[in-house]
């Protein structure tokens, strides 16, 4: 792509301007890896809006149980289960994915190493509609005939498998139906990442010169084509089940339940780190460009992350411990699972030393930035009391586990989102973005966070076990001082997703009516600031196409008069 | 909160002392990093015509404040797994000789329990089936068999510390032993269906005589 003539380009350029598609079609068959990627983040928007809404009504209902929830009604067990297990499914699958790698990885990657295109744009577009349907068919599983499917995210058979056990047969399948759509759209968009980062970088540009976060995108992609493989194999065998009458994972005809588990964590656990990757190239690149200081250690943190991968691999049954598992298999998941806490411990040690020696400025992406290491240092050290089997005894299922992963989860799919979006905006849209309503939404949703979700760890030491739409029944856990806390969390949340309409105030307003951005807004360093804002189609003009000379992370260099030095200025 | 959680088994001391070290470890690594983390961004906040250092990661007096907590980490994690392997082997992996053995059943929204009768012994005519309600005697040590009968279940007693995951198609064995008198919940901590936040139960932990007694009570007429 990158050899395109001037001629090929304008030759492309007039079929878009005169015989492809007109209007709204255009953007649906859109092959432009800038408008796929909109399409990613406006569908993950709505996506997360919808997951949000049902985190309210289930909130709702454990601080108010029994009462009708404005806008939803009174929740049923079977609707409460069904609001919990499409919650999770969604902000993982429908919201963190798309936005994290779909979205970014589609917008980012080309223009940070300098391509006018991904390397299959055909490919690229068929990821996008076949995840769109993916997303029709989780939501229409919502209004089928016996609700949506409330097995929990993890789908675990018996329950998931028979329509007689979860009482929701077209739910459960359409579930399934969905998830695998899902998978087959980030297979085709992950594929597509990989070769274009292989292949189309700008002359000059070798490994050690990409920004991290294009990296990041790409070994998340990795991650994600080695572990799905046997989960849809397993899914494939759990439909047999569901829908032919199988018995893959029915003891009475010969199958094993627990094979699911190991099929579902083999892939959930590099999930994890699917998602979390990307949110931390994020981050380092907004920490390297508002610290105005180059990345500590490159080769250390990318090799960091090649071996946070690997070993991603090999600790899958710690979500397991209790499950039956032959007892002795505990301990070496046990070391495995703790082992990985040195890689991980490393990659927080390398960005905050990046910190050091810095001149700090604290924007609205940096604000983000800087509370993605934060809080998920919070999370990082929770999943050590997991993590030590004799721990996990007790904590497993418990609201423990719950606030653990909603710290390492809300700070990657939100924090991280908010983090890019704020930074790329002027990029994106070639508009500036109002920096003080961004602070103001900023600390609307960083403050409610922490007292959604400390009260839950509370909780869950106290023994509060998960997916229970009514603690009445259980009368060491229906105390007064419990339901205080679970009332905190509500109001918290409720509070936090008021101050949402914040940031759709700023984004709308900024769109319409915000001052118009430069090139190069934040003075950094990498190869998309050195086009127009938005970049226009073919992304640079193909006589103007970037080489590059440098890494990405040469700031604040002894040598210079400015403090950055862009990729692509001749030494 | 978990100081005001009751300890009522023979290993629930140990599991909290496990925690305990976990937190205070993890605790450590938490504060100082934030600790860190915040002053450096305090004290390298961008002031006026001051340019930032250029520094690559590379400079031995700079990376071994990095490497040096790294090993230290590993050494914490070290500590750690021996710790948990010695909890898990002794709540797990070890069976201790039982004084009582009961049959626990899960099945869509309840609990079985299958108790000895005056005899002792598991699976005779004298067996004692209740619904929802454990009894056990204080100070004895019980294995138990749990088992399922439609899908995952899990048999959580919060004051044990005790969970173990119930799977159709298999006889799960555990021990516990009961240390304190009173009456407590009984969870079902895997989902298992719409009725999942209804399948509560309670443990009644009794000493000798009350327990003798209840047995007597409780014994069906053959």
């Amino acid at each position: 792509m990158v050899e395109a003539t001037a001629e090929v380009w304008h030759a492309q350029h007039e079929v878009h301007e005169h015989h492809g598609p007109q209007g709204v079609l255009k953007y649906l068959w859109s092959t432009d890896h800038k408008v796929i990627s909109m399409q990613y983040l406006f569908t993950g928007m709505f996506m997360a809006v919808v997951g949000g809404f049902m985190a309210y009504v289930f909130r709702m209902q454990l601080a108010f149980p029994g009462s009708s929830v404005p806008g939803f009604g009174i929740v049923s067990p079977g609707e409460y289960n069904s609001l919990v297990t499409n919650h999770g499914s969604i902000m993982i699958f429908w919201v963190a994915m798309p936005v994290l790698i779909a979205a970014f990885g589609n917008f980012l990657i080309p223009l940070m190493i300098g391509a006018d295109d991904m390397v299959f744009p055909r490919i690229n577009r068929l990821s996008f509609q076949v995840f769109f349907i993916s997303a029709l068919v989780i939501l229409g599983s919502l209004f089928v005939e016996g609700g949506g499917f409330g097995g929990a995210w993890t789908a675990y058979p018996p329950l998931s498998a028979k329509g007689v056990y979860n009482q929701t047969p077209l739910g459960a399948t359409l579930w399934l139906i969905g998830v695998a759509l899902e998978f087959v759209a980030f297979l085709l968009g992950g594929i597509n990442f990989i070769t274009t980062l292989m292949n189309a970088r700008a002359p000059g540009m070798k490994a050690y010169d990409i920004p991290m976060v294009c990296w990041m995108i790409v070994i998340a992609s990795i991650l994600f084509m080695l572990s799905v493989g046997p989960l849809i194999a397993g899914a494939v065998m759990l439909l047999f089940d569901q829908t032919l009458g199988t018995g893959f994972y029915d003891p009475a005809m010969g199958g094993d339940p627990v094979l699911w588990q190991h099929l579902f964590w083999f892939f959930g656990h590099p999930e994890v780190y699917v998602v979390m990757l990307p949110a931390i190239g994020i981050t380092i690149d907004i920490v390297a460009t508002f610290a105005r200081k180059k990345l500590f250690g490159y080769k250390l943190m990318l090799y960091t992350t090649v071996a946070t991968g690997v070993l991603s691999f090999f600790v899958w049954a710690h979500h397991q411990f209790i499950s039956g598992i032959d007892p002795r298999m505990a301990n070496v998941f046990m070391v495995t699972t703790l082992l990985i806490s040195v890689p991980i411990a490393e990659l927080m040690f390398v960005i905050i030393a990046t910190l050091y020696g810095g001149s700090i400025r604290l924007a609205t992406p940096m604000l983000w930035a800087l509370a993605f290491i934060a809080e998920f240092l919070i999370g990082g050290v929770t999943g050590i009391f997991l993590g030590a089997s004799g721990a996990d005894i007790y904590f497993h299922d418990t609201y423990f586990v719950l606030a653990h992963f909603h710290y390492t989860f809300f700070p990657i799919a939100i924090i991280g989102t908010f983090a890019a979006l704020t930074y790329w905006f002027p990029k994106m849209f070639g508009k500036m973005m109002s920096d003080k309503l961004g602070k103001i939404h900023f600390w609307g949703t960083i403050i409610p966070f922490n007292f959604i979700f400390i009260p839950l760890f509370v909780l869950g030491m106290g023994g509060q076990h998960r997916r229970i739409y009514n603690y009445q029944h259980f009368p060491d856990l229906a105390g007064a001082d419990f339901q205080r806390l679970r009332i905190i969390a509500t109001v918290a949340l409720l509070v936090m997703l008021a101050f949402q309409l914040v940031f759709f105030y700023n984004f709308i307003r900024s769109l319409l009516r915000g001052e118009k951005a430069p090139k190069n807004p934040w003075n950094a360093n990498t190869l998309e600031w050195t086009t127009e804002s938005p970049p226009p189609h073919g992304n640079w003009p193909p006589d103007q196409m970037p080489k590059v000379y440098r890494g990405p992370y040469e700031y604040g260099r002894p040598d210079r008069e400015s403090d950055f030095w862009p990729q692509d200025e001749p030494a | 909160m978990i100081e005001t959680l009751q300890q009522a088994s023979s290993y629930a001391a140990d599991i909290d002392g496990l925690i305990i070290l976990v937190a205070v470890l993890t605790g450590f690594w938490f504060f100082v990093a934030q600790g860190v983390f915040f002053w450096l961004i305090f004290r390298y906040r961008a002031k006026p015509g001051k340019k930032s250092k250029y520094v690559t990661g590379r400079e031995q007096h700079l990376t071994r404040w990095i490497s040096f907590p790294h090993g230290l980490v590993l050494v914490c994690d070290v500590f750690i797994i021996v710790a948990s392997v010695n909890v898990w082997y002794d709540v797990k992996q070890r069976l201790p000789e039982a004084d009582r053995v009961v049959r626990i059943t899960g099945q869509q929204w309840a609990w079985t329990f299958q108790h000895p009768g005056s005899d002792g012994d598991l699976d005779t005519d004298d067996d004692v089936y209740v619904v929802d309600e454990l009894h056990v005697e204080v100070d004895k040590t019980y294995h138990f068999h749990l088992e399922a009968r439609d899908v995952m279940h899990s048999f959580s007693v919060p004051v044990f510390r005790l969970k173990q995951d119930a799977i159709p198609g298999r006889s799960i064995m555990g021990w516990f032993r009961p240390t304190l008198v009173g009456e407590f919940d009984v969870q079902c901590a895997e989902i298992c269906g719409i009725g999942h936040g209804v399948m509560a139960a309670r443990i009644f932990i009794t000493d000798e005589a009350q327990h003798a007694a209840w047995v007597t009570q409780n014994t069906p007429n053959r």
